[in-house]
């Protein structure tokens, strides 16, 4: 078989999108069959991403296995597909995700099992699709579809209050949503194209470039989320069911983060450059801010919700930090490490938040609450837990030697060249994170035990080991060995910053 | 002259088989009425075979410039008339269910199709008038064919005083754009205003009538008062007519009036318009939220969406028709099937048209549970149904027209009406049904209902054939 034909991205959609289809076929029935051959679908979809890695050309800073075909010919949208080195560590992350996301649910979900399936693979196929789609449109449709299966499993499988969080969430997206949609029209009535690259190439004056810039800013912003706009987040956290709170704090937000990179900065980067203060502004408010929030939580999964926004301030702040560095020094010096600790903080929160939200998960299969207050001693009767949760938690709070630790540090020391002050406002959040990760983990593992079921805790069986296990090693591996994260995004982020700090008004 | 009856042919094949449908029914003794409704199928059937068969290669005007075959006017005929064989197919059964049958159901309907057919080809005001009434006529009939319901009478009779005022309204705008250009054949009325010999002023005033008579007749806000309780007063095989094929005829109307018609005064019409589609989104989405009648909702949703269709118009392009274009026929196709839902969901002593009965409809019928997910979600605009082309189309269109603003308001409206159809979403697979008893349908019925869901997605992943049709019918 020659591999080089092979039509990869392809496949990493529509692979996940049958399987789901097909597991409903086989129906609820079959329980074990669905489970077996969901886990074969996500397994192999992993696989190819595997394979797509190592097919990858590192020091080529274009897109490639690109696939082009027509779609809509009456106004040549087009089926156009590739990846470079900001969307493969995405695609990686969604494959790998998927694949925790249906174990975590071997035991977990008991009802209608094949749709539960269905809908994370389609899911699945869906956030493929957004990291590969090279035509605004065809972006679109699948940053808009995903919303569908996402809608369902908080409303089906979620908490008590899963209607309210489901339709918040809904709204919310697609309220951002429909405004990026205007501002891709708009950008195809002045260049006759939907290609994201030849967008990004078109010269845009400065009042157009503002304004598309806020239609973009309403949907990445929303979705990311950044404050002040990030109140969906805890409830549909919170309602979802554990696998759906992984993919939403692992994929989901670094959706909007892949949009500031693929859509707001390139197309805009003048209005970028005109909104940078601003941005960096609601960043360290997120950083600071939510962090105090997530330090008063009493429900775990809002604690992880909130620490998730707070982390995700440190992605906005290092994509946004590098206009300043422009407007500073003129120079591009600095600029690349925060982008690049931008998009490995990405990376890292998408394995610790869903560490996190899986510990969590561990513990309510087994108590049914979330509560911190219900819990303490835990160490007592799970100690393979505790110690997992250990790493997770250090990792939450940015220590050296974790994955957590890269992003941070490398974007705060970028943020060092732009000004000292917003490198210490930022750096804070070594403090608060530490503080509110910690100390929820104090309370919940540690001291007595409150109430006496928790002493009557099974400890982690095979599979939860496993899963944990599995992020274990990668934030370890991260943090330890960044490299090749690194070497697979560099050249395309050098490019983008070289991009970027060039004006598009003519 | 020979030529021109040529170009009437589909038209005089439908009016052949509907007299003699007409005379068969008064001889049937059936209580089922089959033959009738075979031969109404039939009659559509072959109607849908001569439009496609006799349509010309380019536009012809015939009939002293009365009556107009182009492009645009075979397709919609060829999809008024496929659209209807559907929205038969649907009353067949519901009628048979609720014991409504009667022959002049599709009698009526047959004639409806043929004033739609005229409204299509029309370009002189007095025939868009003809067509118009010999469709609102058979509408008030159907919806009056319900007798001892005091709701049908309530909703026939106000459509009737309300529709009469809005025929009244458009005939006066006719007769003042008569005095105004002293034609009312749409070239010519062209010219004479192309001419700058007349007065602007009583002509925008004849436009203004004509807008809100056709405003009336498409149920935009302002004029949408009688909408909601048409729709949910009539029998819902009635309701299922209306909000599908006269949609498309009204839409030819407008067109026909505003582009062919009065195109000199198009910035007239363009600011009116964005009046109404504003109000139509507004009102049509906020109100919607309110309701609990699914009837009532949908004719809300109605209201909304032909603000959307009227963005189209605003934009004034050919291809800006041509997204209106696929805006109505999109709609059809989701009304049709929606309401195909309501029936299927039915009972002879129930009629399922409260949103509470599609409560857990996930727990009773997945696969129809799917149908109306993908309904609801197409309806609301989200990708990758075929209701979010259609409001792509027309939003491209408008913004490429340069009205950015207005595409701005519409998007944000579009999220209010988002949340309602959300509802019966939630309502299906979140809420525990109120019951568990199985649902009752003819094969056929599943059969067609399970194309209609599954066509509105597929056209979803492709629509490039449809919105190629539809941007030939305005290449010419």
């Amino acid at each position: 078989m020659n591999l080089d034909n092979l039509p990869i991205l392809s496949i990493l959609i529509w692979l996940p999108i049958l399987g789901g289809v097909w597991s409903l076929i086989i129906g609820d029935q079959e329980e074990r069959v669905v489970k077996r051959f969901s886990f074969l679908i996500s397994f192999v979809t992993f696989l190819l991403s595997v394979l797509l890695y190592y097919q990858f050309d590192n020091s080529f800073s274009g897109m490639q296995f690109i696939e082009e075909l027509y779609w809509i010919e009456s106004f040549s949208i087009k089926y156009h597909l590739g990846v470079d080195g900001i969307a493969l560590p995405l695609i990686m992350l969604t494959t790998f995700t998927t694949i925790l996301v249906v174990m975590a649910a071997w035991e977990v979900i008991d009802k209608n099992i094949s749709y539960y399936m269905c809908a994370f693979l389609i899911l699945t196929g869906l956030m493929n699709g957004v990291f590969v789609a090279l035509d605004s449109i065809l972006f679109y449709v699948f940053w808009e579809s995903m919303l569908i299966p996402m809608f369902l499993i908080i409303g089906i499988w979620g908490g008590p209050n899963r209607v309210y969080a489901t339709i918040k969430f809904f709204l919310y997206t697609f309220f951002g949503s429909v405004f990026m949609l205007v501002a891709l029209l708009y950008l195809y009535s002045i260049t006759d194209s939907f290609n994201i690259q030849v967008l990004q190439e078109a010269s845009i004056g400065l009042t157009a470039q503002k304004l598309i810039f806020i239609a973009f800013f309403l949907a990445f912003a929303v979705k990311i989320p950044m404050w002040p706009v990030h109140t969906w987040l805890p409830d549909a956290h919170v309602e979802a069911p554990t696998g759906g709170s992984v993919v939403l704090a692992a994929i989901m937000l670094k959706m909007g983060g892949y949009g500031f990179l693929r859509f707001s900065l390139p197309i805009a980067p003048d209005a970028s450059l005109f909104f940078a203060d601003a941005m960096i502004v609601l960043s360290l408010i997120a950083i600071v801010y939510i962090g105090f929030v997530a330090l008063v939580q009493e429900d775990m999964k809002k604690l992880i919700a909130y620490s998730s926004i707070s982390h995700m301030g440190f992605v906005t702040l290092g994509f946004f930090i590098p206009f300043g560095i422009f407007a500073a020094t003129n120079s591009n010096a600095g600029a690349v490490m925060g982008m690049e600790g931008a998009m490995m903080q990405m990376i890292s929160h998408g394995f610790i938040s869903a560490a996190m939200f899986l510990c969590v998960g561990v513990m309510y299969d087994r108590l049914h609450s979330r509560m911190i207050k219900d819990y303490g001693g835990v160490v007592n009767s799970m100690p393979y837990f505790a110690a997992f949760m250990m790493l997770f938690a250090m990792a939450n709070s940015g220590l050296p030697g974790t994955s957590g630790f890269v992003g941070e540090f490398l974007v705060i020391l970028s943020s060092f060249k732009l000004s000292f002050w917003i490198a210490f406002t930022a750096a804070l959040t070594l403090i608060l994170g530490a503080a509110y990760t910690l100390w929820m983990y104090k309370r919940v593992v540690f001291g007595e035990a409150i109430r006496e079921e928790v002493l009557e805790l099974k400890d982690i069986n095979a599979r939860e080991t496993f899963i944990l296990f599995l992020l274990a090693s990668v934030v370890l591996l991260f943090g330890i060995w960044p490299a090749p994260l690194f070497d697979v995004m560099h050249v395309s982020i050098e490019q983008l910053i070289q991009h970027i700090s060039q004006t598009k008004i003519l | 002259m020979r030529t021109d009856l040529i170009l009437l042919i589909p038209e005089i094949t439908l009016l052949i088989m509907a007299c003699l449908v007409l005379v068969v029914d008064a001889f049937s003794k059936d209580p089922l009425h089959k033959v009738t409704y075979w031969m109404a199928q039939l009659s559509l059937l072959l109607t849908f075979v001569t439009v496609i068969y006799y349509s010309p290669d380019y536009s012809y005007i015939a009939f002293n410039g009365s009556f107009v075959s182009d492009m645009m006017s075979v397709l919609l005929k060829a999809f008024i008339c496929a659209i209807t064989i559907v929205v038969f197919f649907y009353s067949y059964e519901y009628l048979k269910e609720n014991e409504l049958l009667k022959g002049e159901y599709f009698i009526l309907g047959l004639f409806a199709v043929l004033g739609m057919m005229v409204m299509s080809s029309a370009y002189h005001l007095l025939s868009i008038y003809l067509g118009l009434e010999l469709l609102s006529l058979s509408l008030y009939a159907m919806v009056a064919m319900q007798r001892e319901s005091t709701f049908a009478t309530e909703a026939a009779i106000k459509y009737f005083v309300l529709g009469a005022l809005a025929s009244g309204m458009l005939l006066y705008g006719i007769s003042m754009i008569y005095g105004v250009t002293g034609s009312l054949q749409f070239t010519d009325i062209v010219d004479t205003i192309n001419s700058g010999t007349i007065d602007k002023v009583y002509l925008v005033y004849g436009m203004i009538f004509l807008i809100v008579g056709m405003a009336f007749k498409l149920g935009a806000a302002p004029f949408h008062m009688w909408v909601p309780d048409v729709y949910q007063g009539a029998p819902t095989s009635v309701t299922l007519f209306i909000s599908s094929a006269p949609k498309l005829a009204a839409f030819a109307m407008a067109v026909r009036i505003l582009s062919d018609g009065l195109s000199p005064l198009i910035e007239d019409w363009q600011s009116i318009l964005s009046v109404l589609a504003i109000l139509s989104m507004a009102v049509g989405n906020i109100i919607a939220i309110a309701q609990t009648n699914i009837k009532r909702m949908l004719a809300y949703s109605t209201i909304a969406h032909v603000g959307y269709l009227f963005l189209g118009l605003i934009a004034g392009t050919a291809s800006g028709f041509a997204g209106s274009m696929f805006y109505i026929i999109s709609y059809a196709f989701m009304s049709m099937g929606t309401f195909g839902m309501i029936i299927l969901l039915g009972r002879y002593d129930l009629e399922a048209d409260s949103l509470d009965d599609f409560k857990g409809l996930f727990l009773r019928n997945r696969w129809f549970a799917f149908i109306m997910l993908c309904l609801m979600f197409s309806m609301a605009g989200v990708p990758p149904f075929l209701g979010f082309w259609s409001k792509w189309f027309v939003l491209k269109e408008l913004i490429a027209s340069g009205f950015i603003e207005l595409a701005a308001i519409s998007v944000f409206f579009s999220i209010i009406g988002v949340y309602y159809y959300l509802r019966i979403v939630k309502l299906m697979y979140f809420d525990e049904p109120e019951t568990m008893s199985a649902i009752k349908a003819t094969q056929q019925m599943r059969v067609v209902l399970t194309i209609n869901g599954i066509l509105i997605l597929l056209i979803g992943l492709a629509p490039n054939s449809l919105m190629h049709i539809c941007l030939s019918a305005f290449s010419g």
